[in-house]
């Protein structure tokens, strides 16, 4: 499959890891959500949360299924921008097709590219330091990854540059959902309507999570 | 009577550098159709010796696809679900300036001035939008029962008149609208279904090989649509495509 050229099964491809990595959002979510704790027991849980998750071998599986699902989805999305490009031949003048799609449909690339950038920041910034970083331990000694957070969070130009990730993330989302499913072939015009509102509510629950937990963390402090 | 400044991209062949050339009407009726309007500049562009102005029409009724061109940035004109020829100058105002462009993907080599040469749509269609049937008479029509829905639903892709407003309104010139309605009109009907799998796959490596982009679903192509033709016809087909490479028998 990574080495067809034809680009249905790239799609199908793009969708496929799309949804995979979608999926993990919600448990993602989930995980994040313990933040919104009060402060004494957040701390403990989320550090013994990480520490779980940490030491999982399904779990680590599962992360390096997530790994791969975000390099392949990027791949892809490069081999079918380049595609695009090629058969564009030369532009228009005169440019007014914008009046018939979303600007998020037709802006997928800039929107994964800004969700990109921010994954750069946000793995090195936890991820790596729990992972290779010397963290100091809670007392019950797990890795202290919630005074991490809370102390990025802490910072309002962090929070800035989360809440413009996360949107660009729920546009990402908004269409990105929906299509997935037309490519792999829903074509039933009443599912392909349902699929199309839970597609939206899910991006729109997504993003008002994501978002408001940098918020509150800021806002509580 | 209306005063109409036209902006038209003029360009000898594929090869030469193109670019707008200025024309003003003053004489335009209100009743007239596009391609009309365009004689009347051709007329005028002929009597003064000036090579006129190359477009692509033939029925001028809004059902061959032949003409085709991008006015004011959009395929077919402003109107929604209507061709060149069936676009008629009452939709813009006196004093207007419309800028004409050839449609342009890679797959849609220019020919001259607004005429590209749409080859490689018919080049998908050949390679696998047709039924095996034996020659002769033509059997009874009640032979094959089909039922009325099915018949319409077929009859709704088969609308397509190949125009290329789909590939020229992507924003990656992806053929998927007109390939999946060419692929759905049969799909649905029993006598589609003896070249069911080899057909997709044939008609959709045929599309890449043509040069065509992806879709990305932005549903573009079903807007600009003079025929109105459903994207779900794209989904249709991926289906089928999907269908077709896990199922394969060799």
């Amino acid at each position: 499959m990574l080495y067809v050229k034809n680009a249905l099964t790239r799609k199908n491809l793009m969708a496929l890891t799309g949804l995979f990595l979608s999926f993990f959002l919600i448990i993602h979510l989930f995980g994040n959500l313990q933040l919104l704790l009060p402060e004494e027991e957040a701390k403990l849980q989320y550090n013994w949360y990480s520490h779980l998750l940490a030491g999982n071998i399904v779990v680590k599986v599962i992360a390096i299924v997530l790994y791969i699902c975000i390099l392949l989805h990027t791949i892809d999305a490069i081999y079918l921008s380049l595609k695009s490009k090629k058969a564009n031949g030369p532009r228009y003048a005169i440019d007014k097709r914008g009046r018939a799609s979303k600007w998020y449909s037709r802006n997928m690339m800039f929107l994964g590219s800004i969700i990109f950038l921010f994954l750069i920041i946000h793995f090195k910034d936890f991820w790596y330091h729990f992972k290779f970083g010397q963290l100091p331990v809670d007392k019950n000694g797990n890795k202290d990854l919630y005074t991490l957070v809370i102390a990025a969070f802490d910072q309002l130009w962090y929070v800035i540059l989360y809440v413009i990730a996360i949107i660009a993330l729920g546009y990402h989302l908004l269409h990105g959902v929906f299509s997935a499913h037309r490519t792999l072939g829903l074509y039933h015009p009443l599912y392909s309507k349902i699929v199309k509102f839970l597609g939206m509510a899910y991006a729109i629950i997504m993003t008002m999570g994501y978002i408001a937990i940098p918020i509150f963390i800021y806002l509580n402090r | 009577m209306m005063k109409i400044h036209l902006k038209i991209w003029r360009q000898k062949n594929s090869q030469s550098k193109g670019g707008f050339k200025e024309y003003t009407l003053d004489d335009v009726h209100q009743e007239m159709s596009f391609l009309e309007m365009l004689d009347m500049l051709n007329i005028k562009l002929v009597k003064k010796a000036e090579r006129p102005v190359e477009f692509d029409h033939d029925c001028r009724e809004g059902i061959c696809g032949q003409c085709g061109v991008m006015i004011n940035g959009i395929a077919h004109g402003p109107l929604k679900n209507t061709t060149t020829c069936q676009l008629h100058m009452r939709s813009f105002n006196d004093g207007d300036t419309i800028y004409v462009e050839p449609f342009k993907a890679s797959a849609f080599p220019l020919v001259r001035d607004l005429k590209i040469n749409r080859s490689s749509l018919d080049n998908i269609i050949s390679s696998g939008g047709y039924v095996s049937v034996d020659t002769g008479q033509a059997p009874e029509a009640n032979t094959i029962p089909i039922a009325n829905e099915i018949a319409e639903a077929a009859f709704d892709s088969a609308a397509c008149i190949g125009c290329g407003a789909c590939v020229a309104s992507c924003k990656n010139s992806s053929a998927a609208l007109f390939t999946s309605a060419k692929i759905t009109q049969l799909e649905l009907l029993p006598q589609g279904q003896k070249e069911t799998r080899k057909r997709v796959v044939a008609m959709v490596n045929q599309m890449e090989e043509e040069g065509f982009g992806h879709c990305t679903n932005t549903e573009a192509c079903e807007v600009e649509c003079p025929e109105d033709i459903s994207v779900l016809n794209i989904a249709r087909m991926n289906y089928e495509y999907n269908k077709s490479k896990i199922l394969r028998n060799k």
